[in-house]
């Protein structure tokens, strides 16, 4: 029996980093992964739908090359095929990637499902199938089946998607994001339900690509954790794109047909109606992978689907700890990474804090891009903080104006009496990329008055960042 | 270059330690992970450990020595290739800098390269001391977040004083909270200059994390502190922070007072229940004896404040009662002019309610003194906080019979020893002692009490 002094289960982006973050500290350290490395993030999620998004966006431009002065003669078609094949290469690269960097490191990948049979010890078995189907087959290397034991487990399995009654996906025409990544071929028209991030990338995703969309969302705003200002901003920009956007409203009961499905949608008012599709995707969020890990049994304390931890990572059960979305919102992949650390960092004795989730940002790769950190406008004000609100458009940037991007908008909110930068809200091009200037902000804790005092290079979009806080401070230069 | 081994910090709290013992002799070659020297603290002995490969080639810092400060340079260790025999003294600029090289926990292995070996112990030294003051670079720089800057700068608190509990020591929001909540005291505001010398850094202590590390997780129980800890814990730790207390004890004889008690406890009329209208105890008498006391040494029934000092004109007089979960002091207003069987049931009703915690505000805020009795449960003498704004605190000990010197011989007396805990800004010494003199004065010859 082999024995260990952290064993992670799952191997996703905050069970791969926290291994090697544990082999750093000098842990022996193992993970157990029963179908990829890497989990959904890389396999199934942020990056291979950043993948398929970019084949969007390099269609877009490409269609709209003259705007740009050039002309592409000849007409231009997606190759679904070669769309999909190069998100499944650039996935399966990193996949080989993450193999790389646990074997640099020192960490035993041991491959199957994971049961926690008492503190300290682990019971693997042989993983039957994929969530798709497929059977899998170990890499090389890896670790059999059987028991092992660690001082220290780390719970780290992730989430799948939300099934809702009646939306229940069938892999054919209700589909999920496994199969909304792989499409074998262009829906002519499609119904995405649910405007989260993941939502709203496959509807701008397959928009783009020239289908149909129709977004159902119950909330009153799309991306509903997002700043009401800049949702309403992306929806504006959706629609004038062609998106079908219904908020308010949910889909009550689908009718399948042989290669279409018609949904039936009914408003808070109670106004119904019904739109007929030729796919699905049922995008309603996730929910903790909580099941089969004997944790019941162990008295681990559970909540609403996610295991409870004191911010450190640590259960109620001793020697049992729980990170990413199995520990609760948001589910996240930076989240999970830096959970992850702060789990190994506070076993090995480190000083740690537990993170401070207010200033985990939030990126949707849809076009235009959506980025944030912090408290909402509508949040800051339930929060009882006096605000002080910066806006800056895209039009009055040079170099937003020079790409071709003129739509979109910097916010940013401040606590008026600290000068502390509660919370930075972005829609437009590139904002995805921005976000982390505010990020740094933030947990340096720097006010109004450092960031007015830096400098910004010009010209650039991030010039926008600047401009958002003068204005907040009634110093905007370029409005 | 040749790598400085440093005094390590065994617990965020050491200052310093002593060099119990070299277990490797100039010249020896070291490995990473080799026991290089045991050092001791008061509490424990602990070992060396080598980080860096090399061979030992000089000691600075002698085994036997006592009290070697934490960071000081206690050994130089030659890297390969270089000559051990060229190197002699500490190559001191760089010292500080190589401090995290040489003793940082493992978790600082060079870039790319997987920590190898023995996990680094748990109790491994931080570069820095997180309970310590921030660190100064240079003599002059906080570190200290922008936001940090900003609410300490409204709140009035030097910089100075708080100890920083970001990384490397930085100063950030929690901090400075932290040091409001904690009641650290707003550097002189207004007119009065800070002035340039660095005001002493306050201790803030341990941080919460690091006390808990200090045991077994589950071998606690974490209880959320009520309003009534949190204001115990910030007013005293205000009080012994920035009043300069000292300490006048004295025994007074107390034969004639439990006479007279008895007596006057005896003649108490019976109500129609068949109960006294009065039964007094001799706290009762300390109450009293106090008031009229501070009204024979007016100078000493005052209160400080930084621009005047307070007179008061009547001895409002504070009693500490122990309640469940705390204590509250509420307060005798003007017992010089009370009677003794008035302070008596006064004190009752304010201690029942006082229990219930059911005291208004204006029971139990001011007052210029307070007395402290803890004679109940046989303790002979303590020294008490004193409760700002009062100026005195007295202390009462358990009335005892003790063997004392009269007229040359020895003779059995019931002594109870008072101690009076003075506000030195205030009160000063000789004054102090006139108080505590009228004090005894008036206790053991307690018919004074009386008219």
């Amino acid at each position: 029996m082999s024995s260990y002094d952290v064993i992670i289960i799952g191997a996703g982006p905050g069970g791969y980093v926290t291994a090697i973050r544990a082999a750093q500290l000098g842990f022996k350290t193992a993970v157990v992964e029963r179908e990829h490395l890497g989990g959904i993030c890389l396999n199934w999620g942020c990056i291979p739908t950043k993948a398929l998004l970019r084949s969007a966006e390099i269609y877009h431009y490409a269609t709209h090359a003259k705007d740009y002065g050039l002309v592409l003669e000849g007409t231009m078609k997606v190759d679904t095929a070669a769309v999909v094949k190069r998100s499944r290469g650039v996935s399966s690269q990193l996949n080989t990637g993450v193999g790389f960097l646990l074997k640099k490191n020192k960490v035993d990948v041991i491959w199957g499902e994971a049961t926690i049979t008492k503190p300290g010890e682990i019971v693997v078995k042989a993983p039957t199938k994929s969530a798709q189907g497929a059977p899998i087959e170990a890499p090389k290397g890896a670790q059999p089946p059987g028991t092992y034991q660690a001082k220290h487990i780390i719970v780290a399995t992730g989430a799948r998607p939300r099934v809702l009654p009646g939306l229940e996906p069938d892999k054919k025409l209700v589909w999920t994001y496994f199969e909304a990544m792989v499409p074998e071929k262009m829906p002519k028209s499609l119904l995405v339900v649910g405007s989260g991030a993941i939502g709203i990338e496959f509807a701008s995703f397959y928009r783009t690509m020239g289908a149909e969309v129709t977004v159902v969302e119950v909330m009153p705003q799309i991306l509903p954790v997002e700043d009401a200002e800049i949702a309403a901003f992306a929806r504006k920009r959706f629609e004038k794109q062609g998106i079908k956007i219904l908020t308010g409203a949910k889909v009550t009961k689908l009718d399948k047909a042989a290669d279409s499905v018609t949904a039936h949608i009914e408003d808070e008012k109670g106004a119904r109606q019904t739109i007929t599709v030729e796919r699905v995707i049922s995008a309603v969020g996730v929910v903790g992978n909580i099941e089969n890990l004997g944790l019941e049994k162990l008295g681990v304390k559970t909540e609403r689907g996610c295991i409870v931890t004191d911010g450190l990572g640590r259960t109620n059960v001793p020697g049992i700890y729980a990170i990413g979305d199995v520990a609760g919102p948001p589910m996240l992949a930076h989240k999970a990474e830096h959970e992850g650390v702060i789990c190994v960092e506070t076993i090995k004795g480190l000083p740690t804090h537990p993170m401070d989730k207010t200033m985990i940002p939030g990126c949707t790769y849809c076009h235009p891009q959506v980025a944030s950190v912090g408290l909402t406008e509508a949040k800051a004000k339930e929060a009882g903080y006096d605000i002080r609100v910066g806006r800056f458009p895209f039009v009055g940037n040079g170099k937003a104006i020079a790409l071709g991007e003129p739509e979109g908008l910097v916010k940013t909110i401040f606590d008026r009496k600290t000068g502390r930068l509660l919370g930075a809200h972005m829609v437009g091009a590139e904002v995805t990329e921005l976000i982390q200037g505010f990020v740094i902000a933030m947990n340096l804790e720097t006010t109004e008055e450092e960031l007015i005092h830096a400098v910004f290079p010009h010209p650039t979009l991030s010039e926008m960042m600047h401009e958002s806080v003068l204005d907040a401070y009634g110093r905007v230069i370029h409005v | 270059m040749p790598i400085n081994i440093l005094m390590p910090a065994l617990s965020p709290t050491m200052e310093k330690g002593n060099l119990a013992k070299w277990l490797k002799k100039e010249g020896d070659a070291v490995k990473a992970g080799d026991i290089l020297a045991e050092i001791e603290t008061d509490k424990a002995t602990m070992e060396v450990e080598a980080v860096d490969e090399g061979v030992l080639a000089k000691i600075v810092v002698p085994e036997g020595t006592s009290d070697v400060p934490v960071n000081d340079v206690i050994a130089i260790l030659a890297a390969e290739g270089e000559d051990p025999k060229a190197i002699t003294a500490p190559s001191a600029a760089p010292a500080k800098a190589d401090a995290s090289k040489a003793e940082a926990p493992k978790a600082e292995a060079p870039k790319g390269e997987p920590a190898k070996g023995e996990p680094a112990k748990a109790e491994a030294p931080a570069p820095v001391a997180k309970g310590g003051p921030a660190p100064v670079s240079g003599g002059n720089r906080i570190f200290a977040s922008p936001l940090a800057r900003r609410l300490a700068k409204e709140a009035g608190i030097d910089l100075a004083a708080i100890a920083g509990s970001g990384p490397h020591g930085r100063i950030v929001e929690r901090d400075v909270k932290a040091a409001l909540a904690g009641g650290t005291k707003p550097a002189a505001a207004g007119a009065q200059p800070v002035p340039k010398a660095a005001p002493a850094p306050v201790a803030t202590g341990m941080s919460d994390e690091q006390i808990k590390k200090l045991f077994e997780p589950g071998s606690y129980e974490e209880v959320p502190h009520d309003s009534m800890r949190k204001t115990i814990a910030r007013r005293l730790t205000e009080s012994k922070q920035t009043i300069p207390h000292f300490y006048l004890s004295v025994d007074c004889e107390l034969d004639t007072l439990l006479a007279l008690r008895e007596q006057i406890n005896a003649a108490a009329p019976k109500g129609e229940d068949g109960k006294p209208a009065y039964k007094l105890s001799v706290n009762d008498f300390v109450i009293k004896a106090l008031a009229m006391a501070l009204m024979r040494v007016p100078d000493a029934n005052v209160s400080w404040t930084e621009s005047a000092m307070l007179r008061h004109k009547h001895a409002d007089v504070g009693v500490a009662v122990a309640i469940p979960g705390g204590l509250i002091t509420p307060i005798v207003r003007k017992a010089e002019t009370k009677s003794l069987s008035a302070i008596s049931n006064e004190m009752k009703d304010l201690a029942a309610r006082a229990r219930a915690r059911k005291l208004k505000p204006e029971e139990y805020q001011g007052g210029s003194t307070a007395v402290s009795n803890l004679g109940m449960y046989g303790i002979k003498e303590f020294s008490a906080v004193i409760n700002p704004p009062h100026a005195t605190i007295l202390a009462v000990g358990a009335g005892e019979k003790r063997v004392i010197v009269k007229n040359d011989a020895p003779a059995v007396a019931t002594v109870m020893t008072v101690t009076l805990s003075t506000d030195h800004r205030a009160v000063d010494g000789a004054l102090g002692a006139e108080l505590i003199a009228a004090f005894k004065q008036l206790i053991e010859n307690p018919m004074g009490l009386l008219v």
